[in-house]
């Protein structure tokens, strides 16, 4: 499948922004590391709806019609799309709700759990959305797979929970053991699976075939003589991108290490050495994260074969 | 609405006959016509004269070379959208702008509320939608809604545009749902196959396979052209070879 830049960007900042949300609603109802008032929450709340919304605007440069994108609302009854469009809206409010309480310190702890519970319900539901935009389709073989809709969530909450941790850091100087460890874990959680998806699409067979599409199996092998045009069309722009095997593994790696090693050993070393380089080390673990998850959602494209192809001359898919 | 209606009145498709189609492409190119000035928008070619030709199409023409040696044949196929019963295209799209009619089972798009985010594209199997650059909306086949209903044509002109062009009757257009139609007999009679049917979409175009190969040993096959006869004096060496490669030096300095 063709990665497009736009759809990379969108899921990955609006991923990160969502799980930025979500630790914040968790440590709204657990133990706040961001201190209220008006200065950190602008900084927390901001950087999260900012990255949301640069990823949503993003989404829709990859339309043919962005100026009709508030269409894509209504089919919530059957669209994973649409699912996600309708409850990206919803946690604007809901959220914008606990950021203004943060800021003000409105609302006692019941009001506060309840905005903060409807947060990471929202949030979570959102991401679990985007995943299942990809996972609910059988013509994709490495995307239909129960792997895909739950990475897309730990990896909103890793990217998110490193994120916490950066902006911890700079208005604190430096980060209390918990929200560090859970981004650990989040972290892990997200390795331990993406490596699970990786077997699992390397070891899965490929159930379709040449002869199965075309029903020409009873007549021999089936080979593509001549494609129908002289140049790739749409389908074969959109369906047919390809990344060298050797290539994508070197990507598999880099993403080891950029998205799951560098930050995990920054959030490590920041808890060993207390206030050492706390700062410096958040830094690197973002960034470092960025790179990571954008090279994973690339991969996650052009890995992913789509049965199409099988018309244009692929023997399986 | 993008919800699937639960049963269509009809079920109108195409059969395509894989044995007599002889890859003309015809049909590929009478749909490119009627559709570039009916339904929807034109449908946009791009660069059409430089090293990259590319447009939207609702029907292309593939050749396969199928089976190995003399059981080999080369098989031509045409592919279009199958208008599914439970078609993930429809079910997929964000606006409603993709759908199902559940008076004729044919699936659309509608020009005026498609966002273009190609979606349907990826949730197709059979490569049928296509994304007209120049539009900014998803194209693929109406079935040319805009003939077989339309009373302004003669009676035997109400069928899809590619069944009309096909000069080998290799195409044939009706309701599917009716088991008394001539395309169900016709399925029927020659064991008409869906495309991918594990899939699960439920394709309303049936393919009919290609009929069993002549037995090239059989009395009045063709014979083979290596046991033609050569025409005289076209071989090296004899005089008027010759004497046709010196007039062909001469002539030529």
């Amino acid at each position: 499948m063709h990665p497009a830049y736009s759809v990379i960007l969108f899921t990955t900042a609006s991923g990160a922004g969502y799980g930025l949300l979500v630790w914040l609603a968790v440590s709204a109802l657990l133990v706040r590391i961001i201190p209220p008032g008006m200065t950190p929450a602008l900084v927390a709340f901001g950087t999260a709806f900012a990255l949301i919304t640069v990823g949503l605007m993003s989404s829709t440069l990859h339309l043919g019609r962005p100026e009709r994108a508030w269409r894509a609302m209504s089919q919530w009854r059957t669209s994973w799309l649409s699912r996600e469009g309708v409850l990206a809206i919803i946690t604007y409010p809901i959220a914008g709700l606990l950021a203004l309480a943060w800021m003000y310190g409105f609302g006692g702890p019941i009001l506060t759990g309840l905005l903060a519970l409807a947060t990471i319900a929202s949030a979570v539901a959102t991401l679990w959305c985007t995943g299942m935009i990809y996972a609910s389709l059988p013509t994709v073989r490495a995307w239909h797979m129960p792997l895909v809709a739950p990475i897309y969530v730990v990896l909103g909450l890793a990217t998110g929970g490193v994120l916490h941790n950066l902006i911890g850091t700079l208005l604190l100087g430096t980060m209390p053991v918990l929200p560090t460890a859970a981004a650990l874990v989040a972290l892990a959680v997200a390795w331990f699976l993406k490596s699970n998806y990786w077997e699992s699409i390397d070891s899965a067979a490929r159930t379709y075939t040449a002869e199965s599409a075309t029903g020409l199996g009873g007549y021999g092998k089936v080979r593509s003589l001549d494609p129908p045009h002289s140049r790739a069309n749409f389908v074969m722009r959109e369906m047919g991108y390809e990344v060298a095997r050797k290539h994508a593994l070197k990507l598999r790696r880099l993403v080891m290490l950029a998205l799951f090693a560098i930050p995990a050993g920054c959030l490590v070393l920041s808890l060993l050495t207390g206030a050492g380089m706390p700062v410096l080390l958040a830094l690197i673990a973002a960034a470092s994260a960025a790179v990571g998850v954008a090279t994973e959602r690339w991969l996650f494209f052009a890995e992913a074969e789509h049965v199409v192809v099988l018309f244009y001359g692929k023997d399986a898919a | 609405m993008t919800a699937l209606p639960e049963t269509t009145r009809k079920k109108l498709g195409l059969v395509i006959d894989l044995d007599t189609c002889v890859g003309c492409q015809a049909c590929a190119t009478s749909c490119k016509e009627w559709n570039t000035a009916g339904y929807s928008a034109p449908l946009s070619d791009h660069d059409p004269y430089g090293a990259d030709p590319h447009g939207a199409w609702l029907n292309r023409i593939h050749n396969y070379e199928v089976g190995e040696g003399e059981a080999g044949r080369t098989v031509h196929f045409p592919r279009s959208c199958l208008h599914c019963e439970t078609p993930a295209c429809v079910t997929v799209c964000p606006t409603g702008a993709s759908y199902k009619r559940a008076e004729d089972g044919i699936v659309l798009v509608d020009p005026d509320t498609c966002i273009g985010c190609k979606l349907c594209s990826w949730a197709c199997a059979y490569g049928a939608r296509e994304y007209d650059y120049a539009h900014g909306v998803m194209k693929k086949c109406t079935l040319c809604v805009d003939r077989i209903y339309n009373e302004t044509f003669e009676p035997e002109d109400r069928v899809p545009a590619c069944v009309k062009a096909c000069p080998t009757s290799a195409r044939h257009f009706g309701d599917l749902g009716d088991p008394e139609s001539d395309v169900s007999k016709l399925v029927a009679q020659r064991q008409g196959f869906d495309l991918l049917p594990d899939m699960g979409f439920k394709p309303t175009n049936k393919y009919l396979p290609p009929r069993a190969k002549r037995d090239a040993t059989a009395a009045g096959a063709l014979m083979p052209v290596t046991a033609a006869i050569k025409p005289k004096g076209t071989e090296a060496g004899t005089v008027s070879a010759k004497f046709f490669a010196w007039a062909d030096r001469v002539l030529s300095n």
